[in-house]
């Protein structure tokens, strides 16, 4: 094959004592992402191994989010639309509109996030990791369609950074790097990411002025205001047809994403059972106070609100920085549930509890794994114990 | 009878080229080794030199930090040569065998009437001892301690595992309940074998007497002694059980029954490289050159694997049987790079997952080669060991505990209890290809180093 042959003509100026051999891991990167290696298996232990490998796995992930990113860009086209109160757009029409405001927010992420990724594998002299192909398309999905794409541009390199490199790199971060990007930008610029003015893009169409009726709010940012008329119902919601960032608003698309993640058997389902069931027992609590308006709406109804879904299946499953035990996963995902809607019952001034929610439960993740290993050691000496004494 | 007891975590890899229930009337190969070098921690003392004439049951080396431990010969004839590796490391200790194997006569006894002092020393002299291991670590047993219990396996659910039920078929029921006697004695506990309760097993175990019949059921790894021993007496601290295989309790019984050292096992010759794959009854020590050749090998580069595609060592086409393998293995190497294979749709692929559309068929046998399939990377995906793992252990957690050197927390982590083929399958499924068996290696050496 001439890719190849162009490869290993190319190969020996990257290798040791080649004169590109600083670059070595940016050859090595786009030669595996060509061709799977031709490595074998060592001459003592697993002869044979299973097909599946990093690329494979992030690959899937990618193709799971594929739904949350064309409803997403439909529904940004939609969101226009009718904020300007046009109701003959078509669905091509609000696909297309989407596309446009949806797809330099992904390249930015992609591009600013693989620069760091390769100038760090380059100066550290390790391979380049495929964790950064999901990252980079989370990152775009969890932000308001509004933000500048310098800021998107930023966010993903301080995530890449210090979510990620300064710890090791892939599997080794303790927070969910594109989180880390949304959180920083929530902390550094938070007028563009909160608030009733990002969710929805208004820009100028035609001359025309958007309708009297638009608030531009999400649902959740109507709850909390306490306007409970002005919540969608949920059907709505669990479409998505909905104001919120780019790839939340529909549990539809996220369900898909699940049956896909949980079918091929890469995303846990104890996390994501988990946390379903944590957040709809806290709204069960709450109904039962009923205060204001977060506190009244059903438990179905929140978790098909805001980012609650997303965050459960896509945020929370995230392997590395999630519980890594099999009991821990069950006590994590719950945790991760039930403070998402207390967070959003709380506090007022962000309603969306399912990010710091998530990221906060990263950090306390090793703990749980720890108190869930200490029990296995525990039995462990207990048996010996008992038999000594027996 | 006690009850199954059904093994839930694991995986079956169906692979294409089972030995076929046929055992082949070819002679005696011509060569034998023993490879001291496959003996875990011993440190051997030659006994012979090139030219020198032996019977089967002769001695060829001891052990120097245990002087008791001798290995002897599994056929007569003459030495014909002493391989060393660098620093005179001994490798091989190769024998011409004689067309008719003669045997040293070591002297008929019954078991039964024996003490335990006197049954190892039985076995110490006539070299039969090694046939013994213990846990932990996967070593030869040590004769100065009393284990708790000890574990026959009399099924093996490795891929393309011989069938032992087929191996033990015509075997003597009386030698194999020899051979038991002697070996109940050696403990104060439980003598345990595990047969597979999925099916009707030989007679010849059904049989047995003074042991306890334990059923297990499920995928592999429900037929490794590990698990076994997990599952019904698990290793605690300065604890230690030992284990052997069936086919070695009958080189036991005869060693008692007619007072020599019968070396014959049975081996499956498999593999998808394999054109006619089936049994052979040979001696411990087989080259595996004349099998090879009678089953014939399929074009192409091939992998010669002494034991099973899990655990088993690579050997050269004229190279010899590991000491303890009842297999061999020939699968082609995967020495091509492909196009975008991550992305291909993978039909022919076999995975644990559902990542590849090869789930469509669940029935299907695959041909599997040496191929890596991806680039080695960190722990990332979670959970996956799990699946394969049907022990009360975390594997992840005790892997990380080596990587990190830290004695304690693999102590406590259940490193006793585990040897590198324990790990088989999590190195197998995993989405890293983390070299798991190679670290419990390691962590082994490092804590047998620490207790010395």
């Amino acid at each position: 094959m001439l890719l190849r042959k162009l490869l290993d003509k190319l190969k020996p100026d990257f290798e040791k004592g080649g004169k590109l051999e600083k670059f070595y891991p940016a050859f090595n990167a786009f030669e595996t992402f060509l061709f799977v290696p031709d490595h074998t298996t060592a001459s003592k232990g697993a002869h044979v191994r299973d097909a599946i490998d990093l690329k494979r796995t992030m690959v899937l992930v990618i193709l799971s989010l594929i739904p949350c990113l064309l409803f997403g860009m439909w529904n940004v086209g939609y969101q226009h639309h009718l904020a300007f109160g046009i109701s003959d757009s078509t669905i091509i029409d609000n696909f297309i509109f989407g596309a446009i405001k949806v797809l330099p927010i992904v390249i930015v992420s992609y591009i600013s996030g693989l620069t760091v990724e390769f100038i760090f594998a380059i100066i550290r002299k390790h391979t380049i990791n495929e964790g950064f192909l999901v990252s980079g398309m989370l990152i775009p999905l969890v932000m308001p369609v509004d933000v500048p794409l310098w800021m998107v541009a930023v966010s993903t390199v301080f995530a890449v950074i210090i979510g990620k490199e300064v710890f090791g790199g892939t599997g080794m971060n303790i927070l969910n790097p594109a989180l880390t990007a949304r959180a920083f930008l929530f902390f550094a610029y938070p007028t563009k990411i909160s608030g009733n003015e990002v969710w929805i893009n208004t820009s100028p169409e035609d001359g025309k002025q958007v309708v009297d009726a638009y608030s531009g709010a999400t649902p959740l940012g109507d709850a909390a205001a306490g306007l409970a008329d002005k919540i969608p119902g949920i059907w709505e919601s669990f479409i998505g047809i909905i104001p919120g960032s780019i790839g939340e608003t529909s549990a539809l698309a996220c369900l898909i994403g699940a049956a896909i993640l949980l079918y091929t058997g890469i995303g846990s389902w104890r996390i994501m059972l988990s946390v379903f069931v944590g957040g709809y027992i806290m709204a069960l609590i709450f109904n039962l106070f009923g205060l204001n308006t977060l506190m009244q709406i059903s438990p179905l109804h929140h978790l098909v609100l805001g980012g609650f879904a997303f965050g459960a299946i896509f945020m929370a499953t995230d392997p590395v920085s999630g519980a890594q035990t099999n009991t821990g996963k069950y006590i994590y995902g719950f945790l991760i549930g039930l403070f998402a809607i207390l967070f959003r019952v709380f506090n007022p001034a962000y309603p969306e509890g399912m990010m710091l929610s998530i990221l906060f439960m990263n950090v306390m993740a090793p703990l749980i794994d720890h108190y869930v290993v200490a029990g296995n050691i525990k039995r462990r000496l207990k048996r010996s114990n008992f038999k000594q004494h027996a | 009878m006690s009850e199954c007891i059904k093994i839930k975590n694991g995986l079956n890899i169906q692979l294409t080229g089972e030995a076929n229930k046929l055992l082949s009337d070819l002679p005696l190969p011509e060569v034998f080794a023993i490879k001291p070098s496959e003996f875990t921690g011993i440190s051997p003392k030659i006994l012979v030199k090139p030219g020198d004439e032996v019977l089967a049951g002769s001695p060829l080396f001891f052990d120097k930090n245990n002087e008791f431990i001798i290995f002897c010969s599994p056929v007569s004839g003459e030495i014909i040569e002493v391989v060393r590796a660098e620093k005179r490391k001994l490798l091989e200790i190769k024998i011409l065998a004689d067309k008719e194997i003669k045997y040293l006569d070591l002297g008929k006894s019954n078991p039964a009437e024996l003490s335990r002092d006197g049954i190892i020393d039985a076995l110490l002299k006539g070299g039969l001892w090694p046939l013994i291991r213990q846990r932990p670590f996967g070593i030869i047993a040590n004769h100065t301690e009393i284990p708790k219990s000890i574990f026959i396996s009399a099924f093996d659910t490795n891929p393309l595992a011989p069938d032992i039920d087929f191996i033990m078929q015509g075997e003597n029921q009386e030698t194999f309940q020899t051979g038991l006697n002697a070996i109940i004695k050696l403990t104060n506990g439980n003598t345990h074998l595990n047969i597979n309760g999925a099916k009707e097993t030989a007679s010849i175990f059904r049989n047995s007497r003074g042991v306890i019949i334990n059923k297990f059921s499920g995928p592999h790894p429900a037929g490794n002694i590990g698990v076994q021993i997990n599952h019904i007496d698990p290793i605690n601290k300065g604890e230690v059980v030992w284990y052997l295989n069936p086919q070695d309790v009958l080189v036991i019984g005869k060693l008692f029954s007619e007072g020599r050292y019968d070396a014959s096992r049975i081996i499956a010759l498999t593999g998808s490289q394999v054109s006619s794959p089936k049994y052979y009854k040979t001696v411990i020590g087989t080259s595996v050159k004349s099998i090879l050749n009678d089953g014939g090998l399929k074009a192409g580069e091939n992998r010669i694997i002494s034991g099973n595609v899990l655990s088993g060592s690579q050997i050269q086409e004229d190279g010899f049987l590991g000491y303890y393998d009842t297999q061999i293995t020939v699968i082609p190497e995967g020495h091509e790079s492909e196009f975008m294979g991550w992305l291909a749709p993978g039909l022919e692929k076999f995975s644990m997952s559902r990542t590849f559309f090869s789930w469509l068929n669940s029935k299907k046998k695959y041909n599997l080669n040496t191929n890596l399939h991806g680039e080695e990377r960190p722990f990332v995906v979670t959970g996956q060991y799990e699946k394969v793992f049907p022990m009360d252990i975390y594997p992840v957690q005790l892997l990380k505990s080596i990587l990190i050197e830290d004695i304690e927390m693999m102590e406590q982590l259940g490193i006793y209890e585990v040897v590198e083929e324990d790990f088989a399958l999590c190195e197998f499924v995993c989405t890293s290809k983390i070299k798991s068996q190679e670290i419990i290696k390691r962590g082994i050496e490092i804590i047998q180093k620490e207790l010395n």
